[in-house]
């Protein structure tokens, strides 16, 4: 599909996300102007209180977006997936600029100006009001201006806990290695950076003192203007971008960052429509969002794997018995977390250790022993999950007796084609992947039984099961419902033949009646 | 000079000490500033003649002693009405850049509310005073006018809202020499013209000498002399002397 073509056939899709980024940069810098400008002048104020404030609002700015996102998620009020949280972790990121630039631009007065005012009998608040700011407005604005395109950035991050924009295209593609998503993504991305950085660079030129003043109007003028200007056009934007009223017979599904879990979240959440249910999509969520969302009640049910639960969620070491694991994970959750484990869908998706179809049958590879004494010259590329958990690659090289010349972390999606295009020479991929077959990947066997089950399962809260009518008919029905070898051509028709992913589970739900 | 205290001075100082936590910049200084007079502070750099300045509009508070402006001292006045009955000149003039020359003129009558047309009304005529023609200048920028028409308009301001009083902390200081000393001539038969009361602070010796009614020779935190020019010229004092000297050294007959 031609890029043009694409944006003829998703423009709707992609306004939204564009109109999503924008508001939520537009509200986030709204909130950090309204506490970082009277903040900054505290600290003009209150020199002692100026070190530690600006050193705080300096280490919130180092944190990584995704691990503040994380921080966020547990709390009440502030935290959940959604909106509210990549606001509250945007007006973080704003805050050091806009607090600094406004210490500054105020420090930055001439102290002759400042004595001047004073001497001439202005009162602190007038000094304040008809000088110090006023002078300052350009330093205030230049910080704005930074903050803005700052969050212009993060804001793609946001995507990863739910709350759109165009993240949501960035994630996608990467993911299913698509460049008219990530092109899409990026280009109206960067589109958007500039405008912003180029419509505050002509504020900021309007208080710029030393700029022309063919037309001089006065300091509360040019706010009003600019004010003006801000408001209508965020007005317009927030109308349009409102939300729809809630309905009553509400359900919240979410999935994880990747095609698989998204499509059975897709399943779920067709099924659910058909029987009346309003849905609420909260789909491609990073890292253990999902499950913190879950247990915190923002999600009633999203898809997850029998071995993740057992490794990442109750950190047990990794079990090879697929019914041992099932049942200790069913238990574990009711106990834990209240949340209902649904039967396993029917297939696994496991780690596949994958290596070049051509040098398996070159070498004559079958198994992970079978490739062991070649690691050595080999480099491999893993996924950060693979890298991080415990049934990964720690474990599994230990298991094998594994060295590698190079070990590479990159994006899970990104190994599958490094592999083929010989950058790395094996990777730890799904094995529902459906690239497997088309780029020729081999996927070599677990002679050892190294890795634990990872059985499909949708993770069910149990008072949603009571609430939502319907819910308890549709687990029962997709119970055994998706074998390994369907969920790979389920896969590969998203990814490989970039399809839409709704078309794909409405086609499959008529095929199986359902 | 015989005077009636309670009449004709306009500021005194009573046994006045200003000290920071890590020096003691003012000891003990006691002066009387005549009503119509123009009082010069001379002295080098750190001698605390600028101080002695601001403590008049309370930029500063005494340590200990009291500054009396009017009757009143400083620490009992409203620190606001205080300065706006004190006009005051820096070096640079201390304009407001964002500000055109006719709103810096007429910072002091804005902010004690008079109407627009008195302003606009006042403003022409401190301009012309000042020598600055209204329509050329009033709607321009600081950042567009010279180093001497900017202390010319900082003159007007101070002047705007017809002070009692005017300071004028090295007003002059940052002048090229002919444009200081036309100045310097023009303020002297301004300020005899309108009757005002000036403290004027500097460490030109000759400024003194042309503008003083006394001259008041500071030096490390304490006043040495009080003199009229003619007497300070007479003076074997060897700090007046030393500054009297580098009027020979520069040729001046003196």
């Amino acid at each position: 599909m031609s890029f043009w073509h694409f944006l003829q056939t998703n423009w709707p899709e992609l306004l939204l996300l564009v109109r999503q980024h924008v508001v939520l940069v537009f509200v986030a810098i709204l909130i950090a102007v309204l506490i970082g400008v009277p903040a900054g002048i505290l600290l003009t104020r209150y020199r002692r209180l100026r070190g530690p404030v600006l050193g705080i609002a300096n280490v919130m700015q180092t944190i990584p977006s995704l691990a503040l996102f994380g921080f966020l998620i547990p709390l009440p009020f502030i935290g959940g997936i959604g909106t509210g949280t990549a606001l509250v972790a945007l007006v973080v990121y704003s805050l050091l600029p806009i607090i600094r630039n406004t210490v500054t631009g105020i420090l930055n007065v001439d102290p002759n100006v400042r004595e001047a005012a004073v001497a001439m009998g202005m009162t602190g608040s007038q000094v304040l009001r008809q000088v110090e700011l006023p002078l300052a407005m350009g330093v205030i604005v230049t910080g704005i201006r930074v903050a803005t395109v700052i969050a212009v950035g993060v804001t793609t991050i946001a995507a990863a806990v739910g709350a759109g924009g165009l993240g949501v295209y960035i994630f996608r593609g990467l993911r299913q290695y698509d460049n008219n998503l990530l092109l899409a993504g990026a280009v109206s991305w960067a589109l958007l950076a500039l405008a912003a950085d180029g419509l505050l660079g002509l504020v900021e030129r309007q208080f710029s003192v030393d700029a022309k003043h063919s037309a001089s109007a006065s300091f509360v003028h040019k706010l009003a203007v600019a004010a003006a200007v801000i408001l209508v056009i965020g007005g317009s934007v927030m109308w349009l971008g409102r939300s729809q009223p809630a309905s009553t017979n509400r359900v919240a599904i979410g999935s994880k960052d990747f095609t698989e879990s998204a499509l059975l979240a897709e399943i779920a959440a067709q099924m659910l429509e058909a029987r009346g249910v309003s849905v609420e999509r909260r789909f491609e969520l990073g890292g253990n969002l999902p499950h913190e969302a879950l247990v915190a009640g923002t999600l009633d049910l999203y898809p997850e794997y029998t071995g993740t639960s057992f490794t990442a969620i109750l950190h047990h070491a990794p079990v090879t018995d697929p019914r041992a694991v099932y049942a200790e994970v069913k238990q574990e959750y009711a106990e834990k977390f209240k949340v209902e484990v649904s039967q396993p869908l029917g297939f696994e998706n496991t780690f596949a250790i994958l290596v070049r179809g051509d040098d398996a049958r070159r070498r004559n590879l079958k198994t992970i022993s079978d490739a062991a004494p070649h690691t050595s010259q080999w480099r491999a590329g893993f996924g950060q999950d693979f890298m991080s958990r415990a049934d990964g690659y720690p474990g599994f090289s230990k298991a094998y007796g594994l060295k590698f010349a190079e070990v590479r972390e990159m994006d899970l999606s990104l190994t599958y084609i490094a592999l083929s295009s010989r950058q790395v020479d094996l990777i730890a991929g799904n094995s529902t992947e459906g690239r497997i077959a088309t780029l020729d990947l081999f996927q070599l066997a677990d002679d050892r039984h190294y890795f634990p089950p990872y059985e499909a399962v949708y993770l069910v809260r149990e008072d949603s099961l009571t609430r939502v009518p319907g819910l308890q008919e549709v687990l029962a029905k997709l119970a055994n419902a998706i074998s390994t070898d369907e969920m790979r051509r389920l896969n590969y028709e998203i990814d490989g033949k970039k399809r839409d992913p709704k078309e794909v589970v409405r086609e499959w739900l008529k095929g199986k009646g359902f | 000079m015989g005077h009636n205290e309670a009449q004709e001075a306009l500021v005194q100082f009573h046994n006045v000490t200003f000290s920071l936590p890590s020096a003691t910049i003012i000891s003990d200084l006691n002066l009387t500033v005549e009503r119509g007079e123009t009082l010069v502070l001379l002295g080098e750099s750190g001698c605390g003649k600028t101080t002695t300045l601001k403590l008049v509009n309370r930029l500063l508070t005494p340590t200990s002693g009291e500054v009396v402006v009017e009757g009143k001292a400083t620490t009992v006045w409203d620190p606001i009405e205080l300065r706006r009955r004190i006009g005051y000149v820096i070096q640079e003039g201390g304009l407001f850049p964002h500000f055109t020359i006719a709103r810096n003129v007429a910072l002091v009558p804005a902010l004690s509310g008079w109407d627009d047309a008195r302003t606009r009304e006042r403003v022409r005529e401190m301009l012309n005073l000042v020598g600055l023609d209204p329509n050329r200048f009033a709607e321009r920028y600081p950042r567009e006018l010279s180093g001497g028409q900017r202390q010319r308009v900082g003159v007007a301001r101070a002047l705007a809202a017809d002070p009692p009083l005017l300071l004028l902390d090295e007003p002059f200081g940052a002048l090229d020499p002919l444009t200081r000393a036309s100045l310097q001539r023009e303020f002297a038969d301004l300020a005899a013209r309108l009757g005002k009361t000036a403290i004027l602070v500097t460490h030109d010796v000759r400024e003194a000498l042309i503008l003083a009614r006394r001259i008041g020779l500071m030096h490390k935190g304490q006043l040495l002399l009080l003199e009229t020019p003619e007497r300070f010229r007479a003076s074997d004092h060897p700090q007046a002397r030393a500054y009297l000297e580098t009027l020979n050294v520069n040729g001046d007959a003196a």
